[in-house]
C-alpha cells in the first residue's frame, strides 16, 4: 500500500555510499517489525478488556480455584494497576520470556510451548519443502511448454486452490491411511524419522492448495518474461536457448514467485492449526484449540503473539530479500 | 559492392483473433553492404514487421510468402545453430524502447558482453574490456563504473547508446534499427543519431534505418523507401525525395511537415486516416485519401513501375502527374502556400 | 509498520495483476465465458438451497434416531444417515445456510468498512491516509483464522465472533485495493475538471470514483468470498465455529471424522464436495470478473 520513497543519491555520493542506502532499506524494515510486533502485542494484550465482564472473571471463567492462584493471577497480570502500567508490565515479561502461567496446566506457558513446538515447526518446514520444490517445478515446467498439457495442469491447479486444507486433509486420511493404510491416521510419533512419517499426511495436506498456486503463479510469471521485450532482445542476439531461459526468462520470473511463494509459506502458519488438529500432530496449534475450549486464556494470548510474530517476522525475511533479488528495489525505488 | 540483403516478394500475415491478417504485402527491397536504406511509413504501415521478418523474429502463427536472402543464404530456411549464428553474427537489432529492450535487473555490463561470452567463447575479461572500449566509442563516460550499474540507473540516452554499443561488440553485417531514436528527446536524439552514423561507417556495417522521420531518413540514407498499408509504394535516392517524389503519398507527407524557412497559415493535413493493411481497400491502398486518384486507381492493385533510373513506384498515375507534383513539391519549397498551389 | 509488509503487499499486489492479464491474454474477450456462466448457475442453485432450506428439507435435520446410525441411502434417505441417525441430505441443505450466509455477512461487511476508508484516505490524504494506511497494515499482519480463533477464545465458540473477527481481518485486503485504483483514478484529468468547477470532494468521490471502481470491488469480493468460507468452515471443523447440533457444512466434515474411521466416510466426502464446488464456482467467477473490470478499465 505505501511506495518506499525514493531519495535518488547523487551519482557520486551512491558510488561511494554503495552500501548506504541497503543498510538504510534494511534499518527501516527492522524498524517497521518492531512496529508492527508492538501493535499486535496491544491487540493480543488488550483483547482481555474487550472480553465481557471484568478481566479477572473472564481468566477464571468461573473455575473454582485457591485464593493463591487467583492472587498469582493478579500479579501475572497486575489487574490492580491501570491499564497501561499492567500492559508494559505484560511486555517487560514477555521480553524476559516469562509468557505466564498456564491456568489449565499450572505450568508455566512457555515450557509448554517448548514441548509442543518440533511438531508445529516440523510440519511448516516440511509444507514450506513441498510447495516450494513441486510448485516451482510444475509451474515452470508449464510455463516453458505451453501446450494442452500445461492448461489442463493449470485448470488442476484452479480447482486444487479450492481445496480447504481440512477437506485435503480428510480426503488424505480416506484414501491414504483409511484405505491403502500407507500412513498412520494420528499422532506424531516418536522423535526423528518417525516424526517425519507420520508428518508427511499432515504436510501435503497443509501444502497442496498453496502448491496450486505457486504453480500457477510461476507459469504466468514465466509466460510474461517470455513474451518479454528484452527476451526477444536476447533472442535476436542468437543467444543459446538455455542461456536465455535460465538468466533472462527464470531469473526475472524468480523475483515476483520468490516472494509471494514466501508469502504463502507464511501463510502456512496459520493453517497449521487445523492440520494438526485432524492430524492431532500434539503441537502448538492442536494446543491453541483445546485452550480456547478450555479458556486457558494465557495460553492463547502466547500462541497468538507467538504466530504473529512468526508471521511478520517471516514477512520482513521475504521483504528483505526481495530487496536484495531486485537490484530495483535495494535503492529505494519501487519496482513498477 | 555485392549485395548482402535481398527482400523479394514478402508477404506476411499474422493471426489476430482466429483470421489471418496481411501486414505486409509484396514487400521487396535489397541493401548492399556497407550501405544504408531507409524505410519511412506512419506506425502500422509494416516497417517494424519488415525488420522483425529479416531478423526472423515474427510472433509465432505468423505465415510468410516470398523471401529474405542475406549473403547468399536464405533466411526462412535457417534452422537450429544456423538461425543462432545469423542472429547472433549476421544481423543485429536496435529497438525503439531500450528500456523495455534491455534486461531490467541484469547489469549493464551482463548485457554489453553477454553475446560475446556466449556466442564467441570470450573470456570474461576480454569481453568486459571491448565492451568499455566500445561504451567510450559511443561517448558513454567513465565506462567501468557504468559496466556495474542497472538500467534504471541510465537515462533513456544512455541506455540507448548501450543497446547500440551492444548490437555493434559483435560487428555484425547488417544493422537493423527500428525507430532508434524516436523514444528520446530532440536534443538526445540528434547525438544519439551521430553516434550511429558513426559507429556504422567505422564497422562497416550496412543499416536498415526505420523511422517515421522523412527528414530524418533522407539525412541519413542513401536510398530510401517508403510504405503505406504493409507496402513499398516508393523507392528512390534520399536526396531526391523532397524535391520529386515519386508516389502521392510520399509529396503529401513532405508538405504536410512544417519547415523553418516557410510560412504557412497551416499545414496541409492528409485527408482521411492511414489504413492498415487487411482493411486496405481493393486497388491502390492510397487511392481513398489521394487528390490524384482516378477510376483506374481503385480498380485493380497497381504493380511497382520503374521511373526512369530515379527509383519505383507504386502509382500507376506516377507517369502523368509526375510534373504537376514536382512543381507543387518545388512551389511549396519556395514559400508559396497550398492555396496558391492550386490555383 | 507500514515499511513491514509494504513491499510484500506491493509484490501481492503486482502477482494478482500479473495472473489477472496472462489469464486476460488467453480470453480477450472480457466476457464472462462458458466456465463463469456454469459457476454462476451452480452459486443461483446454492443460493436458492440455502434460502429456501426449511422449506425444501424432506425430513427434520436434528432428529436424532440412534438406532439409524449410518443407514446406507433408501427411499426415506436419499443419501443415508450420520453416526446420530440424522437424515444426511436434510442436513446437507440446512448446512448450506450457515455455510453461505456467514462468509456472506463478512465479504459485505469488510468490504464496506475497507471501501469507505480506502476512499476517506484518498480524498483526505495527509496524515489521515497516513494513519489508515497503518491501521490496515497492522490488521494485515494478523492471518484471518488466528484473528477469527481469538475472537472465539473471547466471546464463545460460534459464527457470531467469528463472522465480526472475519470481517475487520478481510478489510486490508479490499482497502489496498481500492485506495490504489482510487488514487490511480484521483489523478486522471477528469476528477481535476470536476475539482475545477466546483463540484465537491464527496460528490466525486461518491459519484465519481466509486463507480468507477465498482468492478474491482465487486471482483474483490467474490474472490474473498471463497477464502472466507474456507476460514469459517475449517473453524467449525475444528468445533470452534458452528455449534452442535445446528447443522453446518463444515461442522458436518469434523462430525464426519468417526464415520471416516468406521469406513463411513459419505458425511464428511459430501459436505467436503459441496465446500469445494461452491469455493471453485466462487474463484472461477471472481477471476472472470477480475478479467473483465480490467478489461474495461
Amino acid at each position: 500500500m505505501t511506495e518506499t520513497k525514493s531519495i535518488p543519491l547523487p551519482d557520486k555520493l551512491a558510488s561511494s555510499w554503495a552500501g548506504w542506502p541497503t543498510l538504510r532499506f534494511i534499518l527501516g524494515r527492522i524498524l517497521g517489525l518492531l512496529a508492527t510486533l508492538f501493535v499486535a502485542s496491544i491487540v493480543v494484550f488488550g483483547a482481555l478488556y474487550l472480553a465481557p465482564g471484568n478481566p479477572l472473571t473472564f481468566l477464571t471463567q468461573g473455575r473454582s480455584m485457591s485464593q493463591e492462584a487467583i492472587a498469582a493471577l493478579e500479579t501475572q497480570y497486575h489487574l490492580n494497576d491501570p491499564i497501561w502500567m499492567q500492559y508494559l508490565r505484560w511486555l517487560g515479561e514477555l521480553l524476559h520470556g516469562n509468557f505466564g502461567t498456564s491456568i489449565v496446566y499450572n505450568q508455566p506457558v512457555s515450557t509448554l510451548l517448548a514441548a509442543r513446538a518440533p511438531a508445529t515447526v516440523l510440519v511448516i518446514v516440511m509444507a514450506a519443502a513441498i510447495v516450494l520444490a513441486v510448485g516451482l517445478a510444475i509451474g515452470a515446467y508449464s510455463g516453458l511448454r505451453p501446450g494442452w498439457l500445461s492448461r489442463w495442469t493449470m485448470a488442476g491447479a484452479t480447482a486444487i486452490m479450492a481445496i480447504p486444507t481440512f477437506v485435503a486433509a480428510v480426503v488424505l486420511i480416506i484414501v491414504f491411511a483409511v484405505n491403502l493404510g500407507w500412513f498412520p491416521v494420528f499422532g506424531s510419533g516418536a522423535p526423528g524419522l518417525d516424526a517425519v512419517y507420520h508428518s508427511i499426511l499432515p504436510a501435503v495436506a497443509l501444502a497442496l492448495a498453496s502448491v496450486a498456486f505457486v504453480a500457477r503463479l510461476t507459469q504466468a510469471a514465466i509466460r510474461q518474461e517470455l513474451s518479454a521485450e528484452h527476451v526477444q532482445t536476447a533472442v535476436s542476439r542468437g543467444l543459446p536457448r538455455r542461456y536465455i531461459v535460465q538468466r533472462h526468462i527464470v531469473r526475472n520470473a524468480a523475483i515476483p514467485v520468490l516472494t509471494v511463494a514466501g508469502l504463502t509459506i507464511a501463510g502456512l502458519i496459520a493453517g497449521s492449526v487445523i492440520v494438526e488438529q485432524v492430524f492431532q500432530l500434539g503441537g502448538i496449534g492442536q494446543f491453541l484449540v483445546s485452550s480456547v475450549q478450555q479458556k486457558d486464556f494465557p495460553v492463547v494470548q502466547a500462541i497468538c503473539l507467538t504466530y504473529v510474530a512468526a508471521f511478520i517476522v517471516l514477512n520482513t525475511l521475504i521483504d528483505l530479500a526481495y530487496a536484495l533479488l531486485d537490484p530495483r528495489v535495494s535503492l529505494g525505488r519501487k519496482s513498477s | 559492392m555485392s549485395t548482402l540483403l535481398e527482400v523479394d516478394a514478402l508477404t506476411v500475415r499474422l493471426p489476430v483473433k482466429g483470421e489471418l491478417r496481411t501486414v505486409l504485402r509484396d514487400v521487396s527491397l535489397s541493401l548492399d553492404e556497407g550501405k544504408t536504406l531507409g524505410m519511412v511509413g506512419e506506425s502500422g504501415s509494416g516497417k517494424s514487421m519488415t525488420a522483425r521478418a529479416i531478423a526472423r523474429l515474427l510472433p509465432s502463427g505468423a505465415t510468410v510468402a516470398g523471401h529474405v536472402q542475406f549473403a547468399g543464404a536464405n533466411v526462412f530456411e535457417l534452422r537450429g545453430e544456423a538461425l543462432r549464428r545469423y542472429r547472433a553474427n549476421g544481423v543485429s537489432v536496435i529497438f525503439q524502447d531500450a528500456r523495455a529492450n534491455i534486461n531490467p535487473v541484469r547489469r549493464i555490463g551482463d548485457f554489453l558482453t553477454e553475446a560475446l561470452r556466449t556466442n564467441d567463447g570470450l573470456p570474461a575479461k576480454k569481453a568486459e574490456q571491448r565492451a568499455i572500449a566500445l561504451l567510450a566509442e559511443v561517448g558513454i563516460s567513465d565506462p567501468e563504473r557504468r559496466l556495474r550499474q542497472y538500467p534504471h540507473e541510465l537515462s533513456g540516452g544512455l541506455l540507448q547508446r548501450v543497446m547500440i554499443a551492444a548490437a555493434v561488440t559483435v560487428r555484425p553485417r547488417l544493422i537493423l534499427a527500428d525507430e532508434p531514436t524516436t523514444a528520446l528527446d530532440v536534443t538526445t536524439q540528434a547525438e544519439v543519431m551521430s553516434i550511429l552514423r558513426r559507429m556504422q561507417q567505422n564497422y562497416g556495417m550496412a543499416m536498415l534505418f526505420i523511422t517515421h522521420d522523412l527528414e530524418l531518413a533522407s539525412a541519413v540514407c542513401d536510398e530510401t523507401i517508403v510504405m503505406y498499408a504493409g507496402m513499398v509504394v516508393e523507392r528512390q535516392a534520399s536526396n531526391n525525395l523532397h524535391t520529386e517524389p515519386l508516389h502521392p503519398y510520399t509529396a503529401a507527407l513532405v508538405q504536410a511537415r512544417p519547415e523553418i524557412d516557410r510560412r504557412s497559415v497551416r499545414l496541409p493535413a492528409i485527408p482521411g486516416h492511414p489504413t492498415s493493411a487487411y482493411e486496405a481497400p481493393e486497388g491502390c491502398a492510397f487511392a481513398p485519401r489521394c487528390r490524384f486518384a482516378q477510376d483506374q486507381c481503385r480498380v485493380a492493385a497497381p504493380p511497382l513501375l520503374q521511373i526512369d533510373q530515379r527509383g519505383v513506384t507504386r502509382c500507376v498515375r506516377m507517369p502523368e502527374i509526375r510534373n504537376q507534383l514536382r512543381a507543387s513539391t518545388m512551389l511549396l519549397a519556395e514559400g508559396i502556400s497550398r492555396e496558391e498551389v492550386a490555383r | 509498520m507500514t515499511v513491514a509488509v509494504s513491499v510484500v503487499a506491493a509484490a501481492a499486489a503486482a502477482d494478482d495483476r500479473l495472473l489477472a492479464r496472462e489469464a486476460r491474454k488467453l480470453r480477450r474477450s472480457g466476457s464472462l465465458g462458458v466456465s463463469g456462466w456454469i459457476a454462476i448457475g451452480a452459486l443461483v442453485v446454492l443460493g436458492l438451497v440455502a434460502l429456501l432450506a426449511p422449506l425444501i428439507v424432506p425430513t427434520d435435520p436434528n432428529a436424532v434416531s440412534l438406532s439409524d446410525a449410518y443407514l446406507p441411502a433408501s427411499g426415506s434417505h436419499p443419501l443415508g444417515t450420520d453416526a446420530s441417525g440424522r437424515d444426511l441430505l436434510s442436513r446437507l441443505i440446512m448446512g448450506s445456510q450457515t455455510a453461505l450466509v456467514g462468509p456472506l455477512l463478512v465479504v459485505v461487511a469488510s468490504t464496506i468498512l475497507g471501501t469507505a476508508l480506502a476512499l476517506c484516505a484518498v480524498w483526505f490524504g495527509g496524515w489521515f491516509d497516513q494513519a489508515v494506511v497503518r491501521v490496515v497494515d497492522a490488521i494485515f499482519a494478523f492471518p484471518g483464522l488466528l484473528l477469527a480463533i481469538l475472537a472465539t477464545a473471547l466471546f464463545g465458540s460460534g459464527l457470531t465472533a467469528a463472522v465480526a473477527a472475519l470481517s475487520i481481518a478481510y478489510i486490508p485486503y479490499i482497502a489496498r485495493i481500492v485506495r490504489s485504483a482510487a488514487l490511480s483514478e484521483r489523478s486522471l484529468p477528469y476528477v481535476a475538471a470536476l475539482r475545477v468547477q466546483g463540484v465537491r470532494g464527496f460528490v466525486i468521490a461518491t459519484r465519481h470514483i466509486l463507480p468507477n471502481v465498482s468492478g474491482l470491488i465487486v471482483a474483490n469480493g467474490t474472490l474473498s468470498f471463497g477464502f472466507v468460507l474456507m476460514d469459517l468452515a475449517g473453524l467449525s471443523f475444528i468445533g470452534l465455529g458452528v455449534q452442535p447440533p445446528t447443522a453446518d457444512w463444515g461442522a458436518m466434515v469434523g462430525e464426519g471424522m468417526s464415520g471416516v474411521l468406521q469406513q463411513q466416510p459419505l458425511e464428511a466426502l459430501s459436505a467436503s464436495l459441496l465446500i469445494v464446488i461452491t469455493v471453485a464456482s466462487v474463484n472461477i467467477l471472481g477471476d472472470r470478473l477480475t478479467e473483465r473490470s480490467e478489461a474495461h478499465s
